[in-house]
């Protein structure tokens, strides 16, 4: 049997860190805190693991945690050890990464972090200090308090319509699929500190192995809140506690499970350019549009599905490969779930101030309430192009100089009316000047690799061509 | 090499490139592109991507990967952000470098998913508990973005802070070109950090130090680099005549339209000039006071009924400073904001 009363190696010999009395703990005496780290510590010595654990340490009585165990350590917010040991544990695959945790912090504040840590399967090994009671900030009703037991917030007793019941850890966590090894142990008595120490080292072994997550939970005394003597509390433990808390292994996968490898790499640039699809540039820098203006605003406007943002980031996506300044904003979100979409495009000689546009220069509405809603707003020296396949009506209050165009017609003689949006972009391109057609086919080509798609396409092209040339 | 994105992806390029080793976020509109971007690239490059159940976790999963020494990032926008702000405050306290985004929308409450400058005083000014700072980027362009991106990996590292690039629905949401090139970038040794060598046996990273005397120390030694950051860090744009009738001054979105409205007015032959401030904490308070002489109106433009401006008029005292603020997801128009600049040169003539 390991020597529960001797100082562990894996302890600092003095406790450096403690700030006073660096020869003992700061656990009260007989509190379960002490003999549980002596397990940890031993049989961390004991399988030569000190160097690879990193200790998340909780608020509450585990809060200092660090004074002890000579590993790195670090000191998470209340709750959230088990996230921040999901952090320490991804950027380092090779750790034993310990959450040590109070009733508190695991099952009350930081539930939500613990289930789906455990969820995740993390690399990890979780301490569930359960003594029922909020330790260090003086006697607090805790999630696992017991019917009846009165704390500093229940002082007549938990009552089940008021606090709920004692909430089981173990046996939830036991419920989800990826956890390793579940279980609890007590720490009261020889004969539990003796299953405690196997159940503690079979958990650092899969640690070690990295086959997953793993969680002990540890019926713990704390005579201090439970205003007994440590005898009588560790005697209570076993009358009382483990009714509602049974001790066992509720699960344990460890012979079937593999090894988790969650990569954790630093790559060069080459391989980042690969992933991000950067080919190098072979664009002429000298290139530009002529505009006869510094700045040209467009809107394009109409049902969601006709293509209308992947109109504007053509528009933009050629303007940018001739050097001109460029921006593309959508209309995203709830604007979009109404059926409508509208994008503004700006292309600019200099830097774009807004890259929202109110007064277009150019605006094609492909449907009906986006030229109603857009139309008035675009200026007299404005054009507007709008969908004469579907809009029937025009409003009188138009400024600009209107343009029909068929482009569902036309799209779908060229192929499919998806292609309406590349009948407006020949049709543009054309009407202000900006790029030729063979500027747009070999665009087109650059964009729609499968054959038959890219044929539609340039027929489109062509089609919204044509009809601004007989304009 | 040229590519044409959207703000919230110049984020994660830009994290890319800067070496980020980890991404932990949550979705959130206007910020989720961050996450689409962060999981299409970092899994398939071998990174470290979670997308956490919570803010909470996420920003905690930041503080585990920091304290081991990764370079490592997160996102989200105000609501969001107002839950990561406890862990924001741990990782101030705890000196871990991080890089935080948020990219604003309207508040308070829920809000809605259009652009606004309101999570100033939260970002800028603290948010979470404590007498702590945290550096703020505030780009104006997707291409500022994707640069301040890089750089705030290097500047969280130099300082040991958490870093904030702070952008809004329209800066994340449009797309511009971004220029993407190898760079050199400047990992620090992170002798504190936790790995799994004897060597870092004894290292400790926390935030509570419980003797008195113990803490005030840790406080002033926060608040000397604080100081020094101030005097390095601080920056801003400056745009137009060198002798102004008028400065207008904006960050991010309204700063980059601020430029436009310069323009127009320099057209008409007033000579205006823009101050867009690139790191709001710190301030670039100095840049005013070169800047700004007695009796030069000063047009403070924002997202906002009025945050930033409270720092312009710190950085001004006793001078005249207009603030003209949208609100509710609504960007000014051009014409709205150079209408403002002539009423206000008006006034200040009458005066
Ligand atoms: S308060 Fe209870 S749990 Fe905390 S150290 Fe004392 S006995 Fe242990």
């Amino acid at each position: 049997m390991t020597k529960v009363y001797q100082k562990s190696p894996a302890f600092f010999d003095t406790f450096e860190r403690k700030p006073s009395m660096q020869k003992t703990t700061h656990y009260c005496p007989g509190c379960g805190h002490g003999t549980l780290n002596k397990i940890i510590a031993d049989q961390i010595a004991e399988l030569g693991l000190q160097d690879q654990t990193i200790f998340v340490g909780p608020v509450g009585c585990g809060v200092f945690i660090y004074y002890y165990f000579e590993s790195a350590s670090v000191s998470a917010a209340h709750g959230r050890a088990s996230a921040v040991a999901t952090g320490v544990s991804r950027a380092n695959p090779d750790s034993i990464t310990i959450s040590y945790q109070g009733d508190g912090d695991l099952a009350a504040i930081g539930t939500s972090n613990a289930i789906h840590a455990a969820n995740r399967g993390e690399n990890m090994i979780v301490f569930f200090v359960n003594n029922n009671i909020y330790g260090m900030t003086g006697g607090q009703l805790a999630p696992t308090t017991l019917i009846d037991q009165t704390s500093a917030t229940s002082p007549t007793g938990r009552s089940i319509k008021n606090d709920g019941y004692p909430l089981r850890m173990a046996e939830m966590i036991a419920g989800l699929e990826a956890p390793t090894l579940v279980a609890r142990v007590g720490v009261n008595n020889p004969r539990n500190i003796r299953q405690a120490v196997k159940v503690i080292k079979r958990g650092l072994e899969i640690q070690r192995d990295k086959k997953g997550y793993v969680f002990i939970e540890v019926l713990s005394q704390c005579p201090t809140n439970w205003r007994k003597e440590p005898k009588e509390a560790c005697e209570w433990i076993d009358e009382v506690v483990c009714k509602q808390y049974p001790f066992g292994v509720f699960k344990d996968l460890a012979e079937e499970r593999g090894a988790v490898e969650r990569p954790c790499k630093r790559v060069e640039f080459d391989a980042i350019a690969d992933q991000l699809g950067l080919t190098a540039d072979d664009e002429d820098a000298s290139q530009k549009i002529e505009m006869l203006q510094d700045e040209l605003r467009f809107k394009f406007a109409g049902f969601g599905g006709q293509g209308i943002l992947s109109l504007g980031m053509m528009m933009a996506q050629m303007s940018m490969e001739r050097n001109m300044e460029v921006t593309w904003l959508p209309s995203y979100g709830t604007e979009m779930r109404g059926g409508v979409a509208n994008c503004s495009v700006v292309v600019g000689k200099k830097a774009i101030g807004s890259p929202a546009v109110d007064n277009p220069n150019v605006l094609v509405a492909l449907n009906r309430p986006s030229l109603d809603k857009f139309g008035p707003m675009v200026p007299g020296d404005g054009l507007i192009i709008y969908n004469s396949s579907l809009i029937d009506q025009v409003p009188d209050d138009l400024q600009g100089k209107v343009y029909a165009l068929p482009a569902t017609d036309l799209a779908s003689e060229a192929g499919t009316v998806k292609a309406a949006n590349v009948v407006v972009l020949g049709f543009v391109a054309q009407k202000t000047g900006m790029f030729g057609l063979a500027d747009l086919e070999a665009f087109l080509a650059d964009t729609f690799k499968k054959p038959s798609l890219l044929e539609v396409n340039l027929k489109a092209v062509k089609a919204g061509w044509d009809a601004a040339e007989e304009t | 090499m040229k590519k044409l994105v959207k703000g919230n992806e110049a984020v994660v390029i830009g994290a890319l490139v800067a070496g980020c080793d980890a991404y932990y976020g949550y979705p959130i509109t206007p910020a989720s592109e961050i996450a689409h971007a962060a999981s299409e690239y970092f899994l398939p490059l071998g990174k470290v991507f979670v997308q956490a159940e919570c803010e909470v976790g996420a920003i905690n999963m930041v503080f585990g990967s920091a304290s081991s020494g990764q370079r490592v990032m997160t996102a989200s926008s105000g609501p969001g952000i107002s839950l990561k702000m406890e862990g924001i405050s741990y990782l101030a306290g705890a000196q871990l470098p991080c890089v935080i985004v948020d990219v604003q929308r309207v508040g308070p409450g829920l809000g809605n998913i259009g652009p606004e400058q309101s999570d100033y005083f939260q970002v800028v000014k603290g948010g979470g508990h404590g007498d702590y700072r945290a550096i703020v980027l505030a780009p104006a362009s997707v291409e500022e973005t994707y640069r301040m991106s890089i750089e705030a990996f290097d500047l969280a590292d130099k300082w040991r802070s958490p870093v904030f690039i702070l952008t809004d629905a329209t800066l994340g949401q449009m797309m511009e070109p971004i220029d993407i090139r190898e760079v050199e970038t400047h990992r620090s040794e992170k002798p504190w950090a936790l790995d799994t060598r004897a060597e870092s046996n004894d290292n400790l990273v926390t935030s509570i130090y419980l003797d008195f005397d113990d803490m005030e120390a840790h406080i002033n030694r926060l608040h000397s680099k604080y100081q020094q950051i101030t005097d390095e860090e601080a920056r801003a744009e400056i745009y137009g005549a060198d002798v102004p009738d008028i400065v207008l001054t904006g960050y991010g979105i309204t700063g980059r339209m601020l430029r436009s409205v310069a323009d127009k007015l320099n057209e008409c032959g007033i000579d205006a000039t823009l101050i867009r401030p690139q790191t709001l904490w710190p301030f670039p308070s100095k840049t005013y006071q070169e800047i700004v002489k007695p009796g030069i109106p000063v047009l403070s433009v924002e997202l906002s009924r009025g945050q930033f401006v409270e720092d312009v008029r710190l950085a001004l005292p006793g001078h005249k400073v207009k603030h003209y603020g949208r609100v509710g997801g609504n960007l000014p128009e051009l014409g709205e904001l150079v209408e403002q600049a002539e009423m206000l040169l008006q006034e200040a003539r009458n005066d």
